[in-house]
C-alpha cells in the first residue's frame, strides 16, 4: 500500500471527503455521554463533541459544529480512529497524534488517515484547527478519570 | 495631487515585504493600518531623545514633552474640528466607549431607561451597554437596519421616546462600510434629550470629520487604524458633558488633592480621564499620523478610497463563485464569501488560502456577533482597503479569487 503521506491527491481526497461527509457527525441526547464544547479562540471553529465509555471503552464518539475544512476533517478521522478504542489506545493514538503536529516521532500505522494533517504545520496559525478536536477529546478523557 | 506610488515609498511595510514568501497584499485596515516612517520616527524619536514623563514639568525635557504632548490635543481639535479641551486621549475606541458607558451612564440611567445600538456594532460598542443596563436595569434595544444594512433616520425616530437617553451607532460599520447620517440622527435623538454617541473608529481614518457640523454629544476614533501606533486613541465630548462625567480611572496624574478624609479633588476636564502615566509614545505618533493624513487631504484620501472600492465591488461581482454582502457600501470595507459548487467555503479555509498567495484578509464575524443572524450568514472575509492600496493589488486579490476552490484551500497544508 502506498503511504497517504507520500500522496499529496489522496491526502486532499481523504480531508475533502471527511469535510464534505463527516462521520460520526449527530449528537445525541443521552445523559450517558460525556461531551465537551471546544472553540478557538482566534477564528469560528465552534464544534461539540460526545463521548460514550464503558468498562475503560469508547463505545461511541460523534460530533456537531460548524468549523473550517481542517478543524472538520481531523474531528471526522478522530472519531473513526477512536471509536472502540478502550481508553490506553485512545491516549497513545492522541499522544501520537500531537508528536506528528509537534514535527516527532510518531507511528504512522497508528495515526492511519490522520496522517494527512502532517504537514498542517506549514501554516503555523492551523495547527489550533488541527487540534481543537483532538484536546477537547484528551479534556474529556482525563475528566473521565477524574471522575 | 494624490500619487499612490509615492505614497506607498512612506510605509516600510510597503517596501518588498512579504507574507508566506509572496509579495505582501495587506488588505485587512479595519483591523490595523500600517505606518508611514513619519509615525515610526515620532515614536522612536521619544525614546531616543526627549524621553521624560508628562505633567511633571520640573526640568527643560519634561517641560518639552509636556508641550508636545499638549499640541496634539490641538491637533486632533483641529482635525475633527472642537476645542482642544474637549480631547480626551484614550487607550483606543473600545476604552474611550466603556468611559462613556461608565462616566456618563452610570450617573445618568435608571431603571427602564433606554439604551439604543444596533445589531451591527462591533463588541466595543455592545458590550459596554449591556453591561451598563444589567447594572441600571436600564434597557438596551436594537434599532432595526434596513435591507442594504444602513441605519435609517426613519428608524432612529421610531424608536426613541422619552426613555432613552444615550445612542450610540457607527458612523460606519465594520462590517458593511456603510456611513450613517449622523447630523440628521443628532437631530432627532437631541429632540428627545438623548446624547448621541458615535464610534469613528471606521469612519474618522476615511472621511472628514466635523464634530461641530455632525453636533454628536461623543466621538470617539483608535489611531492605530488610521496610520497611527496602537493602544491611544480619543475620546471627544462636549465639554459641559465631560464636566459631569466620572472617570473611570482614578490615580495619579488626574488628582490635584487627597487627604486622609478622603477628600479627593480631582483636575479638570480633559485631564481628570488621563490617569497614569499616558501612551506618551503614541500620542506623539497620533500627532504625526494625523499630520500625514492633512497632508494628503481627506478629501483625497476619501476620493481615492472610493474609486478603489468602486472598482474592487465591480469586479468582485464579476465572479460567479463570490458573493458580496454589501454591494452598496459607501467605503473601503467589502463583506464577501467564497462558494465552491454552490456551497460556502469556511472563511478561514479562504483567508488561508489568500494567505498563501501574500493576500492579508480577515475572516470571522468581525466582533460584530450580533449582525449575524441579520446576514444569515456565520461569517464573512472581509477586504478592508486604505489610500494606500492599489488597482493591482485588487487585481491581485480577483486573480486569486478565481481559483479559490474547496480542493485549493485545502492544498494550502498538504
Amino acid at each position: 500500500m502506498n503511504s497517504i503521506k507520500d500522496n499529496p491527491i489522496l491526502k486532499r481526497e481523504i480531508m475533502m471527503d471527511h469535510y464534505e461527509s463527516p462521520r460520526n457527525f449527530q449528537l445525541i441526547d443521552d445523559n450517558s455521554y460525556r461531551q465537551i464544547h471546544v472553540y478557538s479562540q482566534s477564528c469560528q471553529d465552534d464544534i461539540k463533541l460526545q463521548v460514550l465509555i464503558n468498562n475503560d471503552i469508547i463505545e461511541d464518539i460523534r460530533f456537531e459544529g460548524n468549523a473550517c475544512v481542517i478543524a472538520t476533517a481531523s474531528t471526522s478521522i478522530m472519531t473513526e480512529l477512536i471509536k472502540g478504542c478502550s481508553i490506553k489506545q485512545a491516549k497513545e493514538i492522541i499522544e501520537n497524534y500531537f508528536n506528528m503536529i509537534n514535527q516527532k516521532e510518531y507511528g504512522e500505522n497508528i495515526l492511519k488517515e490522520a496522517v494527512v494533517f502532517e504537514s498542517v504545520g506549514r501554516q503555523v496559525n492551523r495547527i489550533s484547527c488541527a487540534t481543537l478536536s483532538w484536546n477537547g477529546l484528551k479534556q474529556l478523557l482525563n475528566e473521565n478519570e477524574e471522575s | 495631487m494624490f500619487n499612490v506610488d509615492k505614497i506607498r515609498q512612506d510605509f516600510p511595510m510597503l517596501q518588498g515585504k512579504t507574507n508566506e514568501g509572496k509579495p505582501l497584499i495587506y488588505l485587512d485596515n479595519g483591523a490595523t493600518t500600517l505606518k508611514p516612517n513619519s509615525v515610526i520616527e515620532a515614536v522612536t524619536n521619544y525614546y531616543q531623545n526627549i524621553t521624560s514623563n508628562i505633567n511633571r514639568g520640573d526640568y527643560k525635557l519634561a517641560y518639552l514633552v509636556d508641550q508636545a504632548y499638549e499640541k496634539t490635543r490641538e491637533v486632533v481639535a483641529d482635525f475633527i474640528n472642537c476645542q482642544s479641551k474637549e480631547v480626551v486621549f484614550t487607550y483606543g475606541t473600545t476604552h474611550s466607549l466603556n468611559q462613556i458607558a461608565y462616566g456618563y451612564g452610570l450617573n445618568n440611567l435608571k431603571e427602564n431607561d433606554e439604551i439604543l445600538i444596533t445589531v451591527a456594532e462591533h463588541a466595543s460598542n455592545t458590550l459596554p451597554w449591556y453591561q451598563l443596563a444589567a447594572i441600571t436595569k436600564a434597557k438596551v434595544k436594537f434599532i432595526p437596519l434596513d435591507k442594504t444594512g444602513k441605519i435609517t433616520v426613519e428608524n432612529v425616530r421610531k424608536m426613541l421616546n422619552e426613555n432613552v437617553k444615550i445612542v450610540s451607532i457607527a458612523q460606519v460599520s465594520n462590517v458593511l462600510g456603510c456611513i450613517s447620517d449622523v447630523k440628521a440622527i443628532a437631530r432627532e435623538v437631541h429632540k428627545f434629550n438623548a446624547v448621541l454617541v458615535v464610534d469613528g473608529a471606521q469612519s474618522v481614518p476615511h472621511i472628514k470629520t466635523d464634530v461641530k457640523d455632525l453636533d454628536c454629544d461623543f466621538l470617539v476614533f483608535s489611531a492605530h487604524k488610521m496610520c497611527g501606533p496602537t493602544a491611544v486613541g480619543v475620546m471627544y465630548g462636549k465639554y459641559h458633558l465631560l464636566e459631569k462625567m466620572m472617570p473611570l480611572m482614578l490615580g495619579g496624574g488626574m488628582n490635584l488633592h487627597f487627604d486622609t478624609d478622603f477628600n479627593v479633588k480631582l483636575k479638570a476636564v480633559p485631564y481628570k480621564f488621563e490617569a497614569g502615566t499616558s501612551n506618551i509614545e503614541a500620542v506623539l505618533g497620533l500627532k504625526a499620523a494625523i499630520k500625514y493624513l492633512k497632508e494628503i487631504g481627506m478629501d483625497n484620501i476619501a476620493n481615492y478610497e472610493k474609486q478603489l472600492k468602486d472598482y474592487t465591488i465591480s469586479e468582485l461581482k464579476k465572479l460567479d463563485n463570490v458573493i458580496v454582502y454589501n454591494p452598496e457600501a459607501d467605503i473601503g470595507i467589502i463583506s464577501f464569501n467564497v462558494l465552491d459548487k454552490g456551497k460556502i467555503i469556511f472563511g478561514q479555509d479562504v483567508a488561508s488560502y489568500l494567505s498563501k498567495h501574500g493576500l492579508c484578509l480577515r475572516s470571522g464575524n468581525h466582533c460584530a456577533k450580533n449582525l449575524w443572524q441579520y446576514l444569515a450568514v456565520d461569517s464573512t472575509v472581509r477586504c478592508a482597503l486604505y489610500f494606500y492600496n492599489t488597482k493591482e493589488e485588487v487585481d491581485k486579490l480577483i486573480e486569486v479569487l478565481k481559483t479559490t476552490t474547496l480542493e485549493n484551500c485545502v492544498d494550502v497544508i498538504l
